[in-house]
């Protein structure tokens, strides 16, 4: 496990090597902390973010964490390149070999897109899963663990886990690898999984996730008391159906305002990995408020995708393609 | 396997007194602020340990001394030249002290002194963090086999060594005792 080569799925991760990662990136925020920010770690070594879907801060926070290990690194985007003329997931990865990468992040709006290209045989640099369609988003998961763990634990965070934290996540699961990834790590970090959305937009066979299901959010702050509320994007471009009847009554029942916020613990955190739809799933007053953590959540993904690439990348390599 | 103790606790206790001695006795030579702007920089692990310890006898011969502006770490983990070859490191926690080390004498302390690979990688680290005005090197045992031009500039015991040859340091914080063990 220690010599992971490709991170496809929060899943790939114990609980050991999960510590590990959250350790490690802990050190790379030291460097985002200081003035010369950038290591030599990576010189030589090069990076390709290939970007099949829109993305700001995700493409934006892995070519820093590159970059700030002094890597190449060479944004792809489908469009505006070869993709848009047809070209093949295959032929681009063969084309991205052939100029010798050694590492890919990859986000696609297929889900499994990353775990085809980690298996296929046709590249051999290692494979970053950014978001596979509703399927995983691994560093995002990592990054809101050690989100958590820096607000619990603070500066005594190194080694320890997110043993009996209680988090409630809330709103579109269904579509969220974000929260599919959450569910995994947190699970494996020790943590209590509370899910709550309309019926709607949970999964249809939910029997074989290790979370609690609600479908109030009024009962989850108030019997619960979560220790984190992460709030999901209601993702409006992968609905094709509607799942509930309108916006407002969506904000109304699921939406964190300042009287539910108000309702929280003192300790607990409000979370979100953006982009937010203000005034949907979120509004301004805990958007904004000193619980939230979506900019800490921004800076840490940095640190957190640096501890990755480093992995990744150093350490012999193996040359068979499994 | 064999193994022989050269250096016992008694040794090392005074290899440390002796060693920071000698940082304060050049460092009143170099510069007339004396301590104020000297900074004690361990490697991890076993370098952080003696520093701490180097650190505690400056504060007893010097009292007034600022143990926040003396005393700090430095990983070098992230600067290593053999990270392609070696197994994954864990990166730990580099702490400067907060007047940062611009113009500062530091000293770095490492345990055992070999190849010269880490300081040379420790060298790189501190040209991050600012310019010092000048970089010493403390190391407990010096053990030859050097493959850079690196020298040691307070040493507690040179070792003269065969390179299959393993040097054990042992110290209390880490290992529970004190002893520098020679296995082969």
């Amino acid at each position: 496990m220690s010599n992971l080569k490709n991170l496809l799925s929060a899943g790939d991760l114990d609980r050991d090597f999960a510590i590990h990662l959250l350790d490690v990136a802990e050190g790379m925020a030291d460097v985002n902390d200081r003035e010369i920010k950038k290591l030599p770690t990576l010189r030589g070594k090069t990076v390709v973010n290939l970007f099949f879907e829109d993305s700001t801060r995700t493409r934006i926070s892995f070519e820093l964490a590159a970059k700030r290990l002094s890597a190449d690194v060479i944004n792809f985007s489908a469009k505006g390149s070869s993709v848009s003329k047809g070209e093949s997931l295959k032929d681009t990865a063969q084309t991205l070999e052939a100029m010798g990468a050694d590492a890919v992040v990859i986000r696609h709006h297929a889900s499994g897109a990353a775990n085809v290209l980690a298996h296929s045989g046709w590249i051999n640099g290692a494979i970053v899963n950014a978001g596979d369609g509703t399927h995983e988003h691994p560093t995002q998961a990592l990054l809101d663990a050690f989100t958590m763990r820096k607000r619990i634990h603070g500066t005594a965070s190194a080694g320890k886990g997110l043993d009996g934290v209680k988090v409630a996540i809330t709103g579109d699961v269904l579509h969220s690898r974000v929260a599919r990834s959450n569910l995994l790590l947190l699970n494996t970090l020790g943590a209590e999984v509370h899910f709550v959305a309309p019926p709607t937009l949970l999964p249809a066979n939910p029997s074989n996730w290790n979370a609690k299901l609600h479908y109030s959010l009024d009962d989850v702050i108030d019997l619960e008391k979560p220790d984190v509320l992460m709030m999901l994007r209601v993702q409006t471009e992968r609905m094709n159906a509607s799942f509930f009847p309108s916006e407002r009554e969506y904000s109304r029942i699921w939406g964190l305002n300042g009287e539910r916020l108000l309702r929280l613990k003192d300790t607990a955190i409000v979370m979100h990995p953006g982009p937010m739809n203000r005034g949907l799933e979120i509004d301004a007053v805990s958007a904004d408020s000193p619980k939230s953590t979506v900019l800490e959540q921004v800076a840490n993904g940095v640190s957190v995708r640096m501890a990755v690439l480093f992995t990744l990348l150093s350490g012999e390599r193996a040359t068979d393609v499994s | 396997m064999s193994s022989r103790t050269v250096l016992s606790s008694d040794d090392i206790d005074r290899a440390v007194t002796r060693i920071a001695h000698e940082i304060l006795e050049a460092n009143t030579a170099l510069q007339k602020s004396g301590t104020a702007n000297l900074v004690i920089l361990g490697i991890p692990t076993r370098g952080v340990i003696l520093a701490e310890r180097i650190a505690k006898v400056i504060e007893k011969a010097e009292p007034g001394v600022d143990r926040e502006q003396l005393l700090g770490r430095l990983d070098i983990t992230m600067y290593r030249d053999d990270l392609a070859s070696n197994p994954t490191r864990s990166v730990t926690e580099t702490h400067i002290p907060s007047q940062g080390i611009d113009d500062k004498v530091v000293v770095l302390v490492d345990d055992v002194l070999f190849s010269g690979r880490t300081i040379r990688a420790a060298l790189d680290a501190l040209n991050d963090y600012g310019r010092p005005r000048a970089v010493r090197l403390a190391v407990l045992v010096d053990r030859g086999h050097r493959e850079l031009p690196i020298r040691a500039d307070f040493v507690g015991k040179n070792l003269p060594t065969a390179r299959e040859e393993r040097i054990r340091v042992q110290l209390t914080e880490a290992d529970g005792q004190n002893g520098v063990v020679i296995e082969s």
